[in-house]
Formats: structure tokens, C-alpha cells, sequence
């Protein structure tokens, strides 16, 4: 029988020093794993590593495992250890996220323990398509990692490496590179770091660029004891109720800041700046005037004492429904100087370089109706012979090139066109539905409070253009009717907001129609 | 051309002896089969074993010095064929697959290989897909090795082990006239470590030698009566040869220990594993050292009875370490035991799991209450009953479950597959859905969100012919998928062959992205690089027609969603009789990334106009209802949160990670999504007449836009 090798005849209680990084496919996971077994084999370590890309190297989450100890100086010649080839949970060392959710998963995989773990994650965030796809806002909470690694981790080391490494003009792994040489537990010098990558030979320059930055970055939050903050994730950047110099608006500012109470103002100040932006000065005072008349009625049912949210919700959908995508809006916004810096500023372009776009409209019979002058475009929809006739000539993909003349030009009169909306057959049903929807929260709120604030956020479902505006308007009206069954309840409200959350979680209402036909079975 | 180059990895297969070799197991594996002296190489490329094959691809040089062989084989079945050229001549072969689904499809060769058996080295590399990151059903190929009676090798997971069962199994194969399947499992496909090389050894016997001066021997062809003395041969001279060689040469390893009565029997892939569950327990060390006695079977079929009942006999409990079922190993161990009359009492299913994957965790619990039961003296109170509080019971730790998002695989960046999948999510809009049978490939991930199409997936090549039964007159025609790589596999004659000759009224898609894309993107028949080595450009819609189909529309440019959807719709409405064929090419746009950006990056280096294309959504135009997405899940189409007071959901944006495939917009245009997407055309390096247009036209549209801006409120 043969014996194991060993250095001596008792068990070693050396342990080795084992390092987990979570990546998704195509982010550079390999590239880091191998810099660092290729840095402790430098050192005179002995390291393994493992993986299991199979498919997930299609965008898919993956992890990494490595192993590492240094081998004894008296050690026989060709003695190495027997390292593990999978995560061994609660005996990880270093876990590195390479994006947040992914530091996320290896804190429920129970890789991450507070007895050992320095969790190193980058925070920004790449969402999965389950986030994606949600009609409403499928973002998973960011706050909840920070939680979860604020116990579950030994140290946390979290900053949003992505931007580093676009500053850097390299890849993330790079920067999470100069974060595990920071964070110091690896006891290898940042010269034996840096070399390695000098060694790899591919990228060199940004690399070290990128690594210096996590480094520096690493080094300088570990000076102060504060647990790194969450980064802001859904802040709202509210225009000020202030004059701006142009003497109509002016005075619409100066009448709202008289009319409404302090807490509303940043919203009012939201919707007036839209209303006016999305047609004129007089649009926007008549936004002020409709809601006026629904904050005398939260004064009335003792709105103060709410903090005016009746108001404040009915400034933010009010100005929504009133600022409706029309084609006049969109030709407006393409053809704005500001989005032409602001796509110059999006895609990267170095000043030299040039920039045209090409926009994919398809316009169809229902929105030239829908703009044309009311009777014109009533007179077609009444006619279905004609309609399907012109919908032929319409409904096609029209690629606009909108850098040049000729298609600039076409876009540019149509947004000069939105002083005639008034008078098209769109602002009329606008105006309907919005009319409608209105009297229904001045009926509910004398009764019903927060009844009435969740009518004005049920405004929220109708968006997008064409059949996802249809879709949208359908569970619309369907919340609508269901909150007419729960008038009188007193958890109305809470149903209301309820079927509204449910519209969200997915395209075909299915959530949705499962609520009414829970609310069908009570009331 | 595959995904990556090997050039470093190919100048490490010409170390010489003494001299160190690092790197992943697969690529040692290679490194050993050149220095066994093998005489060709052939396979079937996919996760875990696709890098042999890309090696050896790069590496044509090294291997015509050397005289070796080596050829991409069109499937397994044909990578098993291709082991005849050992039947008769001293010559050792290796092919290689992932398993067990090669096997599978190589079962039919490797039984008649078997059966007549081997007078060269004939070795079969498994890369045995099993546990985390697999993508196939999960059984064993264990059971194969046991049917046809081929020796199965199990090494333990390390590059010297692996290399060493490399150089005996093709000795043992010789000596027992019997092809050796050599199973690694995938993280010892990718584990990274090292061993010393040995110089490569050109083939003694070459295949030159052979074709000039052929043999054949009926006694080694399976017909009646040699088939029958093979089944006797097998038991009664080749089997007993292998045992003796196994013994002798000491393949499987004994590891003393001071916990006499009781030891580990463990599969040599398990060991790692074995070991680090003993240190957690205070019973092992990290160099491999233990009180608990191990019986490594690195051969783990046939079982050595001796060598079982040796170990055994003086113990009261074993642990059997054996993954996955059934459990055959622990079966044969029970029945030496009980024809011995030993009484040691078996541990194996029950202190182990039955199905799924030995983790570091389960392989710990496995062990504990193997020990606790058999040997409690030898842990501590505190091993035991652990009483440490867990991490993962904290409520903090739990809210996560609701937080961190799955993220399974998924198309690419840009990739060609998407918009066909655009394209049939719209045709379903229109005539509600449709039953899809799937194949294997990336295409396979259409039967994820945001797609959600396909109902099942019943091997390589065999998506239409998963269709077959689906032949009735219906308005609802079954549309099958295909890929060009399992196309070529088998499904030209399994899928498209047989739907033909069935009159098969239903609709065949076949993706053609010039690569077998989903196993590293290497060259199949249809791919249109120019390779030296290898015939391509072999067009699939002149070999669908070859056999019969009359239907068939070739699309050039998947992108082009609105033509997609009206040749789908088109084929569904079509009542011909004989299937609908359509084949859909673009390529791989991860390839094609790899080909075209180092050139473009070059052209724009040298002061070429180039433009680069990309898209983009307008913030203020885009409503956060998501519809694009559910319409493509690009990973560089993805939203953001709107700092907008006015917007509660998230808006759609793409980074510039964007390859301006053109998906997005057609989507947009053939869905009638909404206007929010644009195309910017970035242009690099602008000629004097471009720059002279940007100006004129910056000129009357600046004036325009200022003039606009006027007249309207300016916020700040």
C-alpha cells in the first residue's frame, strides 16, 4: 500500500487560501481567475482553478473557483495539495462579484460568511431579462444585496467598477484586479499584481490603468469605516418652480407658487414645465387651472393633513395625460438641437467622427387620423372602405433619416404643426378620456380619499404607442371598472393599487385579470 | 475558425521531457495523447472537450511532423467509426465527445467496436457533462461502459492523473484487446494545474503503413459466428487480461490510514472532494494525508474483485463515494462481497445522495453520517453536531431570494437566432401559437423568456423529426427548429430526409450561422470560411433539395424580421404537400465580432472611413412599457431608471456594447413597437466631402433648430 505524500506525519492543519468569482458569460471571469493563479504560482504558490462555462458563457451567470497555498520551503520536490475542485461553502476567503446581483447569488449560495468572506463587488448593475421584460419595473433591489452583505460578509468592498473601467478604456476585471490587490488579502506586493498583468501581454496599458483605479479606490474607502452606500438607483431630478426669463411662464410660475402649497411644488413645477414644453404657455395655465379645481377638492377633504398627495399625484398624471405622445411631440423631440448633442454624447463619438441617425417610424392610418383636424379624421374612421385604403399607403416602415435636409425638413414641419393640435381628432379623445377619468376622482374623494389618489395613479398604465398604448389603455379601462365594483369598501384603495401592480407584472394581463376575478369573488 | 486561438496553447503540446506543462486538464489530455504516440485523433466538438479539438485544429504543424491524424468528424457515430482503423493494425486512436450524450449517438460504432475489439490502443475521452453548468439531461455513462463491456477510467482530478490514465489506457486497451472510455468530469476538463512532459512519439505503426499493406480478419467482424465467440472472448480472455493489467500495474490506489475499520471507496474523479470532506471533519490533511483508509478506483469498470475484498475484509464499514445512478459500482461491490461471505457493512445510496451532483456540501453531510454511524469515536462533539448559526437563516440573507434575478444563458449580443424568434413571437400574435419542437444549439434558448417558444428538445438534429407525428391536415402546422450544426450531424436524413419522404406537412426552420456556433464556433460543411484543411461552403439549401424537398426559401439576412415573418406566414398557409423549408442564415455575430472588429479597428487605425453602427432610444420618446424587450432580450438592449419626476418605470437603453445588428429597429418597425429607437451611423475618419455635407447640413438644420429654440420656453 502506498502512503500520501506529506510533509510531516500528523495532519497539517494548513488550509488553503480559496478565492470564488461570480461572473456572467462574455465579462472577463477567466481572464481575472487566470491572473490570479498565474500571480500565486509567481509567488511560489501552488494553484488550481476551475470552472463550468458550458452554455453559460452565453450571457448566462457563471462561477469560478480557485485554490492557492504557498508550498513549504523543506516540502519534497513535486508535492502539491489536494485542492478542491468546487466551492466550498463557509471556507471562502475572497468572493468576487463581478456585477452586483452576482455578489447577491453567491451570498445565497452561502459562499460568503462573516468569519472569513471579503466580498469585492462591482455595483453596477447589468439586468437579468426576468428584470427586463416587466411591463412595470421589474428592477431587483440593489438595497437588498447591500443588506444582505452588510451581515453576511467579513468586509465589503463595493463601487461601481463598470464606470472605472470605461474610464479606463478596459474591463471590469481589470478593476476588481486592483480591488483583491487592495483589499490585502493575498499577501502578494502590488508590483507582483501589476506585473502579472504585464505579463499576460494583451491590453497591458488599459489594464493597469483600470487596475490602479480599483485599487486606489479600494484603498481609499477602506480609510473610512462607513459601509459603502447603495448607489442611488431611482432618483428624480425635479425643475425648480422658479421664473426662467420668459415673461409668460413667468407669471404661470408666480400663480402656481401663490395657488399651491409648498409640498406640491416640485411636481407642479414637473407637469408645468412639460405641459408648456409640449405646447405652449396657454396649455400650461390650463393645467394650472384643472388642478387648481382638484386641490380645492383635497382641501376640502382635508388634504393638509395628507401632505396634499391627492394634488401631488394629480400634478404628476395630470401632466402626463396632457402631455400625450402625439406624432407632432415625437417630430418635435427628434428634431430638438439638444437630442442631437445628446445622442452625439450617447454612442461616444470623439469630435472628429460624425454622426447621422436613422429613425424606424411606423406610422399607421389611426395616428395620421388622430391628426388631422377632428371632422377630417372622424370622417375617414367613419368610412372603413377609405380608411383600409389609406392605411395601405400609410402603414409601412419609414426609416427617416433625420441628419439630412430633406428628412429633417419633413420632421421640422410636423413638429412645427403641434399649434394646430388643438384642433385634431387625438387632443379631442385625449381630452374625453382624461375628462372622464377626472370625474371619476372628484366623485371618489369627497367619500374616499385614497380612493381618488389611486384613480389619478391608475393613469400610469396607459403608455406606449400603437397596440402597447391599446393594450395599455385596455387595462386602463378594466382597473377602472374594477375600482367602480370596490367603491364603498373600505380596502378600495388598497385593491385598486393592487390591480394596478398586477397590470405591471406582465403584457397579457394575465396577473391582472387573475385580481378582478379575486375582487369579482368578494364583492 | 473557433472562437479563440490557440497558439500558446498549441506551442505547449511541443514541450519536451522534464519540462513543465500548465494549463487546463483538457489540453493535458492532449499533450498526453501525443505523447502516448497516437496515430489519429478524431471527435465531436462540445462543453467540456471542445478545446481538444480546437487545439489540435490549430495545430495541423505539430501534428503532420509528427504523423498524427486528425480529423473533425461530422458526429460521435462517426468518431466511433473512425476507431476500425485500430481493429486490425497496431495503431492507437483517440477520439473524443461530451458525454453522455455522445455516447449515446456513438453507442452503435462503440458496440461493434467492442464486440470484435481492438488490436491498436483505441481510446474514447468523455467529457462527462454531469452537475452544475451542464447543459443535457443528467445520467451516466457508466452504463454504456458496462453493456459493451469497454473499460471505464476515472482518474482523479488532477493533470498527473489524468495524463498517466491517458498513457495506461491506451496499455490497456492493447493488452485486453478492449477500447477504454476515459471519463472526465467538466471541472477536470477546466481545471488549471500541471505536470511534467515527456517528448511526443511519432506512431510506431502508421496509417500508411496500414493502407499499403491492408488486413482483415472475419473472425473480427460482427456477423454469426464470430459475434457469438466475441461475447465469450470478452469474458473469458479480454476481461481477466484487463483485470490482470489493472492489479499489476497498480491503477487504482490504496491510501492508508489509522481508522482501520472503516474506509472510503471512491471513484478517482470523487477524490478531491473525498478528501477536503475528511479535512473539514479533522481527519485529513491538505496534502492528501488521512486516518481514514481510501480505496481510489481510477478504473472504475471492471471492479477488481480482489482488490474489493482485500480493503473490505478487514473492515466493518465502507463508504461508497460513487456520483450519480444507478449506482452501479456500490451493486458490484455488494455482490463480490456477499459471494466472498464478507460482512462489511455498506454505506453508499442513503449516507449519499441518489441523484444529483457530490458538492462540497453534500459530500460533507455524506461522510459525517457515514462516520458518525461506523466510526463515532473519530469525530469530535463539535464535527458531529455542529452548532454554528447559519448566515443564510438571517432574514436579510432570505429577502435576497426576491431580489437577485435568475440569469440562464442566452442569445448574444446582436445575435442572428434573435430576430427569427422576433419574427415567429409576431407571426403567433397574429395566428395564436404554435406547437415548436426544438433542437439542441443556442437556438435552444428561444424556449427561454423573453421568447418562451418551443416545447420540446429531443436530441442533436433531431428537431424536425420530433415534429414527425405532427402529420395531419390542420390549420396549424407544427414549425420545427434546426441549427446547420445538427443539421449536418444527422438531420439532414433524420429530420429533413424523413419529413420529405413522410410528405411531412409542417414547417422546418434551419438556422444557419456558418458555425457550430453553441460548442465554440467551429466549421462545419456550410461554413463560408475558406479553410485549407477542410471542404466548406456546402450550402444547406442545395442539400435540402438534394433530397427532396421542394419548398425551400433561403434567406440571406435573418435581421430583415418583416420578410421573416412573411416567409413564416407564408409557409404555415402553404398546403403542398411535403415539408416547408426554410433556411435562415446570417452569421454568428460573436464570430463575426471576432473577425471584423480587429479589422475595422485596424482600417480606422490607418486612417480609413469606416462607420460603425449602433442604436440607441430616445429617453424623452421612450414610454418604460418594455414591449422591445419581450420582442428581443439583447443584453445590450436593457432599461435604466428615468430621473424624470414624470416616469415611474424604467426606460429602455442600449449601451454601447451594441453591435447595431439592426434587430431593434426592425423589430420596432415590423411590431409597430413605437419611435423611440434610432440608429446612429458613426463615420471615422470623414472624407473632405463629408465633412463639406456635415457642415452644409449642419448649416440649414442648426438654423433651424436655433430658430425653434427661440421661440419656445428655455428651462434651464
Amino acid at each position: 500500500m502506498t502512503a500520501a505524500p506529506s510533509t510531516q506525519s500528523r495532519l497539517d492543519t494548513t488550509r488553503p487560501l480559496a478565492i470564488a468569482v461570480m461572473a456572467m458569460g462574455g465579462q472577463g471571469g477567466g481572464v481575472l481567475v487566470d491572473w490570479i493563479v498565474a500571480l500565486c504560482e509567481s509567488q511560489g504558490w501552488s494553484a488550481q482553478s476551475t470552472s463550468v462555462p458550458g452554455v453559460a458563457q452565453r450571457t448566462g451567470a457563471t462561477v469560478y473557483f480557485i485554490e492557492a497555498m504557498p508550498i513549504p520551503q523543506d516540502a519534497p520536490r513535486g508535492l502539491k495539495p489536494v485542492l478542491s475542485l468546487m466551492v466550498v461553502p463557509g471556507e471562502v476567503d475572497i468572493v468576487i462579484g463581478a456585477e452586483l446581483m452576482e455578489a447577491g447569488r453567491a451570498i445565497q449560495r452561502g459562499f460568503v460568511t462573516p468569519d472569513r468572506t471579503t466580498l469585492i463587488a462591482s455595483a453596477h448593475r447589468h439586468y437579468a431579462v426576468a428584470e427586463k421584460q416587466v411591463p412595470g419595473d421589474g428592477i431587483g433591489s440593489s438595497e437588498a444585496v447591500y443588506a444582505a452583505a452588510s451581515v453576511a460578509a467579513k468586509r465589503f468592498i463595493a463601487f461601481d467598477m463598470a464606470v472605472l473601467a470605461e474610464q479606463a478604456g478596459s474591463a471590469v476585471s481589470a478593476v476588481l484586479f486592483g480591488a483583491v490587490a487592495a483589499a490585502n488579502v493575498l499577501p502578494f506586493a502590488r508590483t507582483a499584481f501589476e506585473e502579472t498583468v504585464r505579463a499576460s501581454g494583451v491590453g497591458v496599458a488599459g489594464s493597469l490603468r483600470a487596475f490602479a483605479l480599483g485599487y486606489e479606490r479600494t484603498q481609499s474607502n477602506a480609510t473610512s469605516d462607513a459601509p459603502p452606500l447603495v448607489p442611488a438607483a431611482n432618483a428624480k431630478t425635479y425643475p425648480a418652480l422658479t421664473p426662467v426669463g420668459h415673461a409668460g411662464y413667468d407669471a404661470l410660475v408666480a400663480r402656481a407658487l401663490k395657488a399651491f402649497p409648498p409640498e406640491t411644488y416640485d411636481m407642479v413645477g414637473a407637469g408645468l414645465q412639460r405641459t408648456v414644453d409640449f405646447q405652449d404657455v396657454a396649455y400650461g395655465g390650463e393645467y394650472l387651472d384643472l388642478l387648481r379645481g382638484l386641490l380645492a377638492l383635497d382641501q376640502e377633504t382635508n388634504g393638509a393633513a395628507r401632505g396634499f398627495a391627492l394634488t401631488r399625484t394629480a400634478a404628476k398624471y395630470l401632466a402626463v395625460a396632457m402631455a400625450y405622445d402625439d406624432v407632432y411631440r415625437v417630430a418635435d423631440l427628434k428634431t430638438r438641437g439638444t437630442r442631437f448633442e445628446r445622442v452625439r454624447n450617447e454612442v461616444a463619438a470623439a469630435p472628429d467622427q460624425l454622426v447621422y441617425m436613422t429613425e424606424y417610424m411606423h406610422p399607421r392610418m389611426d395616428e395620421v387620423c388622430g391628426s388631422l383636424p377632428r371632422w377630417l379624421g372622424r370622417f375617414i374612421e367613419n368610412r372603413p372602405g377609405l380608411f383600409k385604403a389609406l392605411d395601405k399607403i400609410v402603414n409601412k416602415g419609414r426609416r427617416v433619416q433625420t441628419g439630412t435636409i430633406r428628412w429633417f425638413l419633413v420632421l421640422y414641419m410636423l413638429g412645427g404643426m403641434r399649434r394646430f393640435r388643438r384642433g385634431t381628432l387625438r387632443h379631442f379623445n385625449e381630452v374625453q378620456h382624461r375628462d372622464a377619468w377626472l370625474d371619476r376622482v372628484r366623485a371618489a374623494a369627497p367619500k374616499d380619499y385614497g380612493l381618488a389618489v389611486e384613480l389619478l395613479a391608475t393613469r400610469r398604465l396607459v403608455k406606449g404607442y400603437s397596440d402597447t398604448h391599446a393594450r395599455g389603455q385596455s387595462k386602463f379601462d378594466k382597473v377602472m371598472a374594477g375600482a367602480a365594483k370596490l367603491e364603498g369598501r373600505p380596502d378600495a384603495a388598497d385593491w385598486v393599487r393592487r390591480l394596478r401592480e398586477a397590470a405591471l407584472k406582465d403584457e397579457d394581463g394575465i396577473a391582472l385579470s387573475g385580481a378582478l376575478k379575486t375582487v369579482d369573488s368578494f364583492v | 475558425m473557433a472562437e479563440r486561438s490557440f497558439a500558446k496553447e498549441v506551442r505547449d503540446l511541443e514541450l519536451g521531457a522534464g519540462e513543465e506543462f500548465r494549463g487546463e486538464g483538457i489540453l493535458a489530455i492532449t499533450k498526453a495523447l501525443l505523447q502516448s504516440g497516437v496515430g489519429y485523433v478524431g471527435g465531436y466538438q462540445g462543453a467540456p472537450i471542445s478545446h481538444l479539438m480546437d487545439v489540435l485544429n490549430d495545430a495541423q504543424d505539430t501534428l503532420d511532423k509528427l504523423g498524427v491524424q486528425f480529423s473533425n468528424s461530422a458526429s460521435e457515430a462517426a468518431a466511433a467509426a473512425s476507431l476500425a482503423a485500430s481493429v486490425m493494425y497496431p495503431i492507437r486512436g483517440a477520439v473524443t465527445f461530451k458525454a453522455p450524450v455522445g455516447v449515446n449517438v456513438a453507442s452503435d460504432a462503440l458496440a461493434n467496436l467492442t464486440s470484435g475489439g481492438v488490436t491498436g490502443g483505441a481510446l474514447i475521452i468523455i467529457g462527462e457533462d454531469y452537475g452544475e453548468g451542464s447543459s443535457i439531461m443528467q445520467e451516466r455513462s457508466h452504463s454504456f461502459a458496462m453493456k459493451s463491456q469497454m473499460w471505464l477510467l476515472d482518474p482523479r482530478p488532477n493533470l498527473e492523473s489524468i495524463v498517466r490514465a491517458v498513457e495506461e489506457g491506451f496499455e490497456l486497451s492493447e493488452v485486453s484487446n478492449t477500447p477504454v472510455m476515459l471519463e472526465v468530469r467538466i471541472r477536470a476538463c477546466h481545471v488549471h494545474g500541471s505536470f511534467i512532459a515527456k517528448d511526443n512519439k511519432p506512431p510506431p505503426f502508421t496509417l500508411r503503413q496500414a493502407l499499403e499493406s491492408p488486413k482483415r480478419d472475419t473472425g473480427r467482424i460482427v456477423l454469426p459466428p464470430a459475434s457469438y465467440l466475441h461475447e465469450k472472448e470478452k469474458i473469458e480472455q479480454r476481461w481477466p487480461a484487463a483485470v490482470n493489467f489493472i492489479k499489476t500495474r497498480k491503477l487504482n490506489e490504496f491510501f492508508d490510514g489509522d481508522l482501520t475499520d472503516v474506509g472510503i471507496v471512491t471513484q478517482g474523479g470523487m477524490y478531491n472532494g473525498v478528501i477536503r470532506a475528511l479535512e473539514r471533519l479533522g481527519l485529513a490533511d491538505v496534502w492528501g494525508q488521512s486516518r481514514v483508509p481510501i480505496y481510489v478506483m481510477n478504473v472504475t469498470y471492471p471492479v477488481i474483485d480482489d482488490e474489493v475484498a482485500e480493503f473490505c475484509a478487514s473492515k466493518k464499514a465502507v463508504l461508497i463515494v460513487e456520483e450519480g445512478q444507478p449506482e452501479h459500482i456500490e451493486q458490484a461491490i455488494a455482490t463480490i462481497l456477499r459471494r466472498r461471505d464478507i460482512n462489511t457493512k455498506i454505506y453508499g445510496k442513503g449516507a449519499l445522495p441518489m441523484a444529483g451532483e457530490y458538492t462540497a456540501d453534500v459530500m460533507l453531510k455524506g461522510v459525517r453520517s457515514f462516520l458518525a454511524s461506523a466510526a463515532p469515536d473519530a469525530l469530535t462533539d463539535q464535527v458531529r453536531a455542529p452548532n454554528a448559526p447559519n448566515i443564510n437563516d438571517d432574514s436579510r440573507v432570505q429577502a435576497l431570494a426576491s431580489a437577485v434575478p435568475p440569469r440562464p444563458p442566452g442569445f448574444c449580443t446582436g445575435c442572428p437566432e434573435r430576430p427569427i424568434f422576433a419574427a415567429m413571437k409576431l407571426v403567433e400574435k397574429e395566428t395564436g401559437s404554435h406547437h415548436v419542437a426544438s433542437d439542441i444549439g443556442c437556438h435552444l434558448f428561444s424556449c427561454l423568456p423573453p421568447f418562451n417558444l418551443g416545447a420540446t428538445t429531443m436530441g442533436y438534429g433531431l428537431g424536425p423529426a420530433s415534429a414527425a407525428a405532427f402529420n395531419v391536415k390542420t390549420d396549424k402546422k407544427s414549425i420545427s427548429m434546426i441549427g446547420d450544426g445538427g443539421f449536418w450531424h444527422n438531420g439532414l436524413t433524420s429530420s429533413v430526409g424523413n419529413a420529405v419522404y413522410n410528405k411531412h406537412d409542417g414547417v422546418i426552420i434551419v438556422i444557419d450561422n456558418f458555425y457550430s456556433s453553441a460548442t465554440g464556433g467551429q466549421d462545419i460543411l456550410s461554413s463560408r470560411a475558406d479553410t485549407e484543411s477542410r471542404s466548406t461552403q456546402h450550402p444547406i439549401k442545395k442539400a435540402v433539395e438534394g433530397v427532396g424537398a421542394t419548398w425551400v426559401r433561403q434567406i440571406d439576412n435573418t435581421y430583415n424580421v418583416g420578410k421573416m415573418r412573411d416567409t413564416l406566414k407564408e409557409a404555415l398557409a402553404n398546403n403542398e404537400p411535403g415539408p416547408k423549408v426554410i433556411v435562415a442564415s446570417s452569421e454568428c455575430m460573436l464570430n463575426k465580432q471576432r473577425r471584423v472588429k480587429p479589422l475595422f479597428n485596424k482600417a480606422v487605425k490607418d486612417g480609413e472611413r469606416k462607420v460603425r453602427e449602433r442604436f440607441g432610444v430616445d429617453e424623452d420618446v421612450c414610454t418604460g412599457d418594455h414591449a422591445c424587450i419581450r420582442l428581443s432580450g439583447c443584453p445590450s438592449l436593457s432599461v435604466k431608471h428615468s430621473a424624470d419626476p414624470l416616469k415611474d418605470d424604467p426606460v429602455a437603453a442600449i449601451d454601447n456594447s451594441c453591435v447595431g445588428c439592426g434587430n431593434c429597429g426592425e423589430v420596432s418597425e415590423a411590431a409597430v413597437l413605437c419611435p423611440s429607437f434610432y440608429r446612429a451611423d458613426i463615420i471615422y475618419n470623414p472624407t473632405g466631402f463629408d465633412r463639406f455635407m456635415a457642415r452644409m447640413r449642419g448649416a440649414v438644420i442648426g438654423f433651424l433648430q436655433r430658430r425653434r429654440a427661440r421661440r419656445r420656453v428655455a428651462f434651464a
